[in-house]
């Protein structure tokens, strides 16, 4: 098995110090860091979502594979940027405001950063201005909006809003979830998708990432 | 006898509250309210001002359960009695605050308007099994912010039984403390019979929130009686093991103890919780799962060894539809809850993990919960001893249709379910439209509606409720509240 087939199965095992050592010998061994990223971790999360979904494998499993994925990231983020490799891109998230429930945007969190996204992370009662204040500030594509109560989903529209009102309509795109959110919802305020859990916000968020 | 059912042994049950209360003083809670924070600071709690984190010795703990009330009872909108907590009876409420309504007809689910709430409050107002409301959906039609107090509004219109609700939100207590003093007449009557319950839920780990910290505070100092809700998530925000997450569950509804006591020694509450095993399949918080139930039975088990009223959240489901799992699920739950002698049984009506609300399911649920009812009071002696007469009337007679032993008892030791629930013959069944369940409830729900009654609360208290919701729509723009009379 190469450099790279053994990273990929090394992380679907969630074995991070493996991981590590792997990437540093891929490195070694002059792969160019996008390959390794591409062929070795991300290659070993895809199969690790596909399992998941299908109950081979439960949350545990991601999570570990996830946090296996990080230890690889951390060793090949400089030599990305040096090659002007794209990242895989930036996400704000955040419970909106009036809300404090935010288990489920934990754990989109978690799942967004295990499938190589950065996420700025806001916590949870989060203002709308907030929201689109960081996505400026850190040039994120995407805004992922979490809320579980009936009262606080009108808080997402005004995100869509100021988003439009700011001139990023288009250029940053919005995606939200959580237990009172639909599609229909999702289409009704103007976002740009709708997940109903981890493994579902990943997709959707790679498909927010590539339109253009 | 009493029918009982127990999870924990003697010595577990006595090492799960030295856990948590070694919990509370060596690790503590983050609070995060600095009123709530010097009222326990006042008490003797040790503030920790590096990590901000409350420590809560054990003798704080013991003079808050000293003071907790053992027993207390709730009065409807008339004044009348309906709830003894702590005398053993257990009642059910509706489950509470549903995101959405199931359209039975339909088999789809939307958000819920006035028109679905009024539908409800006035089935629940008809329905002999369940002893409380509950402010079970938010209607979608009002502006967000009175979500909260404008479902306890329509409540107190349409149904006499006390309120099993909730605050979303610390200016949401006010509001909805001025609704149920309108409706009783004075904040003193109030305290003397209480209306309603609030929920109030720390969150795990450890931890309360401003808006909920002070709503346990508010309730306390007005007399309104609580419900701590703690939800350790087995798994996840939880330890994986029921008896790990039981030591959560114990510390942070002693927390809350804590805090009503010191607010107002004497302050009403039930030792309540809504724990949940995570599902790392789904990523949800099964409400139906058997470990769930576990959890709730074994934390009233505690609740009662400490001598205080409990609550749960169980005897719900989170099927999508009213389907044979939403029928087991709730059934193994209430028949659970009744065996643990749950004092209050929140869960009837709720399908979805807490999300859906259905009146179909909710008069199901009530033909449930009688018959757990029926079998909480177990099986007594009644003039059954000699036996030797009544089996010479059956001699004699060839039955015992109309001994009078079986027209004094008949309607105590039977229980007769409405038509819901199907024990026709296969003939009478098909003959009379063979009906499925769903269809069956539908008709029950019309019945219901066309029977009810309107609230017999003086016109004045209706007025002034009327008037204080007003005043609150129209400070975030709404005009008028939505048309409910038709
Ligand atoms: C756990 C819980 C709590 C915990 C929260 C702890 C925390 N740190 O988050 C505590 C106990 C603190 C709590 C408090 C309250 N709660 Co609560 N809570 C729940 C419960 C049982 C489960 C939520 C949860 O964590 N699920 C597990 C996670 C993993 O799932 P999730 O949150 O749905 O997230 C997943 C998906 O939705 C999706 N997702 C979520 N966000 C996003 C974002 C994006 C971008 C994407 C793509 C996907 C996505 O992916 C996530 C991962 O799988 C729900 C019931 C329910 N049906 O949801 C009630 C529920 C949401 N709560 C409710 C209520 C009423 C309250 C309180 C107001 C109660 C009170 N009176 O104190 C307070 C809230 C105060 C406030 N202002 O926020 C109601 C809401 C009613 C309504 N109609 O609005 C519910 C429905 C329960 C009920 N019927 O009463 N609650």
């Amino acid at each position: 098995m190469d450099t790279l087939a053994q990273l990929a199965e090394m992380l679907q095992r969630g074995e991070d110090q493996e991981v590590l050592r792997l990437t540093r010998e891929a490195v070694a061994q002059g792969l160019p860091a996008g390959r390794i990223l591409n062929d070795g971790l991300i290659a070993g999360m895809n199969v690790v979502g596909e399992r998941f979904k299908r109950h081979d494998i439960f949350l545990p499993d991601v999570l570990l594979a996830a946090r296996a994925m990080y230890a690889g990231m951390e060793q090949l983020k400089p030599l990305l940027i040096r090659d002007g490799v794209p990242a895989r891109g930036r996400v704000v998230l955040g419970t909106v405001q009036g809300d404090l429930h935010d288990i489920g945007k934990n754990l989109v969190a978690i799942m967004l950063r295990g499938a190589g996204y950065e996420v700025v992370d806001l916590g949870h009662n989060v203002a709308p201005a907030a929201f689109v204040d960081a996505a400026e500030r850190e040039g994120a594509r995407v805004i992922g909006l979490s809320a579980l109560l009936t009262t606080t989903m009108p808080v997402m529209r005004q995100v869509v809003e100021l988003l439009r009102e700011r001139g990023l309509a288009g250029r940053v795109r919005v995606i939200v979830g959580g237990a009172p959110v639909s599609a229909d919802f999702a289409r009704e305020i103007g976002a740009d998708d709708y997940g109903y859990d981890g493994a579902s916000a990943v997709d959707k968020v790679a498909a927010l990432m590539e339109a253009r | 006898m009493r029918p009982h059912v127990r999870f924990l042994s003697d010595e577990l049950l006595q090492q799960i509250l030295d856990e948590a209360r070694d919990l509370l003083a060596a690790v503590g809670v983050e609070i995060h309210n600095p009123a709530v924070v010097d009222l326990l600071h006042a008490g003797g709690a040790r503030v920790d001002t590096a990590t901000g984190r409350v420590h809560l010795p054990g003798d704080l703990v013991d003079r808050a359960l000293a003071t907790a009330p053992a027993a207390f009872r709730l009065y409807d909108a008339t004044g009348e009695a309906t709830h003894a907590f702590g005398s053993g009876e257990v009642t059910f409420t509706p489950g509470s605050a549903a995101i959405y309504i199931l359209d039975e007809a339909t088999h789809a689910v939307r958000h819920p308007v006035t028109a679905d709430y009024v539908r409800y409050a006035k089935l629940v107002s008809r329905l002999p099994h369940i002893a409380s409301q509950s402010t079970a959906m938010i209607a979608a039609d009002v502006h967000e912010q009175i979500g909260d107090s404008y479902r306890l509004y329509l409540s107190l219109l349409y149904c006499e039984k006390p309120v099993i609700t909730g605050a979303f939100s610390a200016e949401g207590f006010p509001v909805m403390r001025d609704l149920l003093v309108a409706a009783r007449g004075s904040a003193e009557s109030l305290r003397e019979r209480p209306l309603a319950v609030f929920s109030c839920c720390p969150t795990a780990p450890l931890k309360w929130s401003g808006a909920t910290s002070q709503n346990v505070v508010d309730c306390a100092r007005a007399g309104i009686p609580v419900e701590y809700v703690s939800m350790p998530l087995a798994g996840f925000m939880a330890p994986v093991t029921l008896t790990g997450s039981l030591v959560q569950h114990t510390a942070e509804t002693l927390s809350g103890i804590v805090i009503s006591q010191l607010a107002a020694p004497g302050a009403p509450a039930l030792y309540g919780g809504s724990p949940a095993i995570f599902d790392v399949r789904y990523e949800t918080t099964p409400m139906g799962a058997i470990e769930t139930m576990m959890m709730d039975c074994a934390y009233s088990e505690i609740g009662h060894r400490l001598g205080l009223p409990t609550q749960g959240y169980i005897g719900l489901s989170d099927a999508k539809l009213l389907d044979a799992q939403a029928g087991w699920e709730t059934g193994i739950g209430a028949t659970l809850a009744a065996l643990s002698g749950i004092d209050s049984v929140s869960g009837p009506g709720m399908l979805d993990f807490e999300s859906c609300q259905s009146l179909e399911k909710l008069v199901v649920d009530n033909e449930i919960c009688a018959m757990v009812r029926r079998l909480r009071a177990g099986i007594e002696p009644r003039d059954d001893f000699p036996a030797a007469p009544l089996f010479q009337e059956l001699f004699r007679e060839g039955h015992l249709l109309i001994a009078a032993h079986t027209r004094r008892h008949l309607r105590h030791e039977h229980l007769f379910p409405g038509p819901v629930v199907d024990r026709a013959q296969r003939s009478r069944w098909l003959e009379e439209g063979s009906r499925p369940l769903g269809e069956r409830a539908r008709a029950e729900v019309a019945h219901h509606l066309a029977d009810w009654e309107p609230v017999r609360l003086p016109a004045e208290a209706q007025a002034a409720l009327t008037e204080r919701m007003s005043a609150e729509a129209r400070r975030f723009g709404m005009d008028r509240l939505p048309d409910h009379a038709g």
